[in-house]
C-alpha cells in the first residue's frame, strides 16, 4: 500500500500533480475521516428518515382528526420550503433559544452541535417524502385484499405483517430509492453549517495546499462513486423484490 | 417470459398488468417514480394556501421580533425590511438570472445529450449516457463548487479580456445537473413514444432524420415541458446555493443585512420574508404546470 502512496509524491515531484491527500498521512487520514462522517450523516438520516415515515403513515391513518392534522400539516411545511432554508432556521433560529452548557475547555458550546442539527434538519425534510411514498404505496393495495384476509380468517396485525406492508413495500420501493438517493446526494450540504464532511475537508486540504484541481477531482470522484454504488444497490434490490408477473 | 420460481398470478393482458390484483393506483406510484428519477427531484406542488400560511407566519415572527427587540418604535421589524428591499430585491434579480442563463445552457446541452444517448452508434450512445450518469450522481453543491473553483475569473484573448464574475461560474456550475437531468428527460420521452409509429413512418418511406424532427419531436415536447418546468422552479429554489460560496444573491444579501442590523431576532422574519419572495415566483410557475399536465394527459 505504501508503493501506492508514495507513487503519488514520485507523481508531485516529476509533474507538479499535487494529490496531498493520497501521499500525506494526515490529509489522508483526514479526508478518510470525512469520508466516515459523510456515509454516517446519509446513514443516521436514512434510518430516521424511515423512522419517520412509518410512524407519519401510522398517523395519518389513525381516527384522531388532530393527528392526521398535524401530519398533513408537517408534510407541507418541510416539503414546500428549501432544505437550505430548513437548515439555517434550525441551525442559527431554533439553535439561538437553547441553553448553552460548557463543554468541557470553558468554552459555552450550543447544546445541540452542527452534526445533530443536520441530521434532524435533513430527517425532518426527507421524512415528509417518505410519509408521502409510504402512504402512496399502502393505497394502492385494494381494500379487497383485506377484506379477503380478513376473511380468510388473520388478525389484523398478521394482515399488516403478512399481506399489507409486503405489498405496499414493493408498491412504493421505486419512490422510495428515489428518496433515499436523493438523501445520499444531499448529504453535502452539511457544508453549509460547517460539519466535517467530504466538501469540508476537501475544502481545508486545498486551501492549505494550494491544490484546488486535484482536490476538487478527488472530491467529485468520490462522490459519483458513493452515490453510484448506492444507487446500484437500490436498483439491485429493487429487482430483487419486483413482484413476479407484476409491471413491465 | 417465464423464468423458473415464478407463477404468474394470470395471463399477461394486453395493456401490460399482470396484476390486476392491485389498483392502477400502484401503476400512478410506479410512473411518477421513474418520472421523479429522470427529473431529479421531487415535484412541487404549490398551493395558494401555502402562500397564505406563509404570510402569516411572516406576520407572527415580525410581531414576536418587534416585541423581543424592543427598539425603534411601533413596526420597526416592518420599516427594516422595507428598508432593505431594494438590495434584497437586487439579490432575487440574481437568483433570476443565474436560473435563467442555466437553464437555457442546461436545456441546450442536456437536449443534444439526451439525443445523442439513442444514437445507433455504440461509442457515441454509451459516452453520452456515461456523462448524464456522472453529472446525475453528483451533488448539485460539489458540481458547483467544481466550476466555481476551476474556471479561471477571466480569460485573456489576446488583448480582450473576458471577465469570469462568480455569479456566472456559479450558474455554469447549475447548469451542468439541469444538463443531465434534462437528457434523461428527453430520452426518456423519445424512448416512450410507441414504437409503431416510428414502424409505420418507415413504412411510408419516411427517413429516419424526417420520423425523428416530423413525428417522435413534437410530441416529446408536450411529454417534456411539465417535467421540464418542474426542473426550472426546482433550479430557481437551487440557486440560493451559491449563497454558500459567496455570490451576492438573495439569501447571502439576506445574511449581510443581518450582520448590519445587528439584531437577532430578525432572523425569522427576514427568512419568511425571502421564502415570500420565492413563494411567489414558483407558485405560478408550480400552477401551469399542473395546468399542463392534466391538459396533455388527456390529449395522449
Amino acid at each position: 500500500m505504501d508503493v501506492f502512496w508514495e507513487w503519488f509524491r514520485w507523481l508531485y515531484d516529476e509533474t507538479g500533480i499535487n494529490f496531498s491527500v493520497f501521499y500525506d498521512p494526515y490529509n489522508r487520514e483526514k479526508f478518510a475521516a470525512a469520508i466516515l462522517v459523510t456515509v454516517q450523516i446519509a446513514v443516521y438520516v436514512l434510518f430516521i428518515t424511515t423512522l419517520i415515515g412509518l410512524i407519519g403513515v401510522w398517523m395519518q391513518r389513525s381516527r384522531f382528526r388532530l393527528l392526521r392534522w398535524f401530519v398533513r400539516g408537517y408534510i407541507e411545511l418541510f416539503r414546500n420550503t428549501p432544505k437550505l432554508v430548513q437548515l439555517y432556521c434550525l441551525y442559527f433560529g431554533v439553535s439561538a433559544f437553547l441553553p448553552r452548557v460548557d463543554d468541557g475547555t470553558g468554552l459555552m458550546a450550543p447544546i445541540i452541535g452542527a452534526f445533530a442539527w443536520v441530521l434532524l434538519a435533513f430527517a425532518l425534510h426527507y421524512g415528509a417524502f417518505t410519509i408521502e411514498v409510504f402512504r402512496s404505496g399502502i393505497e394502492a393495495v385494494p381494500e379487497t385484499t383485506i377484506e379477503a384476509s380478513r376473511a380468510l380468517g388473520m388478525t389484523e396485525l398478521q394482515i399488516y405483517r403478512l399481506v399489507l406492508l409486503p405489498l405496499a413495500f414493493r408498491i412504493c420501493l421505486p419512490a422510495l430509492n428515489n428518496n433515499y438517493v436523493f438523501v445520499v446526494k444531499g448529504t453535502s450540504l452539511a457544508y453549509a453549517v460547517g460539519v466535517n464532511e467530504m466538501l469540508y475537508a476537501a475544502n481545508q486540504i486545498f486551501t492549505l495546499d494550494a491544490n484546488v484541481p486535484e482536490m476538487m477531482t478527488v472530491l467529485l470522484i468520490c462522490y459519483v462513486s458513493l452515490v453510484t454504488v448506492f444507487v446500484t444497490f437500490m436498483n439491485k434490490l429493487e429487482r430483487a423484490l419486483k413482484m413476479p408477473g407484476y409491471g413491465t | 417470459m417465464i423464468r423458473s420460481g415464478e407463477i404468474p398470478c394470470v395471463l399477461p393482458s394486453p395493456r401490460g398488468t399482470d396484476l390486476p390484483v392491485l389498483l392502477p393506483a400502484a401503476e400512478v406510484v410506479a410512473r411518477r417514480a421513474s418520472e421523479e428519477r429522470a427529473r431529479g427531484g421531487a415535484k412541487l406542488r404549490l398551493k395558494a394556501r401555502h402562500g397564505v400560511w406563509l404570510f402569516l407566519a411572516f406576520v407572527l415572527f415580525s410581531g414576536i421580533a418587534e416585541a423581543r427587540a424592543g427598539v425603534g418604535g411601533p413596526f420597526w421589524v416592518m420599516a427594516t425590511l422595507w428598508k432593505w428591499t431594494p438590495l434584497l430585491a437586487e439579490g432575487f434579480m440574481l437568483n433570476l438570472i443565474m436560473s435563467f442563463l442555466a437553464m437555457v445552457i442546461g436545456t441546450v446541452n442536456g437536449a443534444l445529450l439526451g439525443i445523442a444517448q439513442i444514437s445507433l452508434m455504440p461509442s457515441v450512445k454509451n459516452t453520452s449516457w456515461f456523462v448524464t450518469q456522472f453529472f446525475r450522481n453528483a451533488p448539485w453543491l460539489v458540481l458547483m463548487f467544481y466550476v466555481m473553483y476551476l474556471v479561471p475569473f477571466q480569460f485573456r484573448i489576446g488583448d480582450f479580456v473576458i471577465p469570469f464574475p462568480d455569479w456566472i461560474k456559479a450558474t455554469l456550475g447549475f447548469s451542468l445537473p439541469v444538463m443531465a437531468n434534462v437528457s434523461e428527460l428527453v430520452r426518456g420521452a423519445i424512448q416512450s413514444i410507441p414504437s409503431g409509429q416510428k414502424e409505420a413512418a418507415e413504412s411510408l418511406a419516411f427517413t429516419r432524420r424526417q420520423v425523428f424532427w416530423m413525428i417522435i419531436i413534437p410530441q416529446c415536447v408536450k411529454r417534456v415541458l411539465p417535467p421540464w418546468m418542474n426542473l426550472y422552479a426546482i433550479l430557481t429554489q437551487a440557486t440560493v446555493l451559491a449563497s454558500v460560496v459567496g455570490v451576492t444573491e438573495m439569501v447571502t444579501t439576506a445574511h449581510e443585512i443581518l450582520g448590519a442590523e445587528y439584531e437577532p431576532s430578525l432572523l425569522l422574519p427576514l427568512y419568511t420574508y425571502v421564502l415570500l419572495w420565492f413563494f411567489a415566483y414558483c407558485y405560478p410557475i408550480a400552477r401551469w404546470t399542473m395546468h399542463l399536465e392534466r391538459k396533455f394527459a388527456v390529449e395522449m
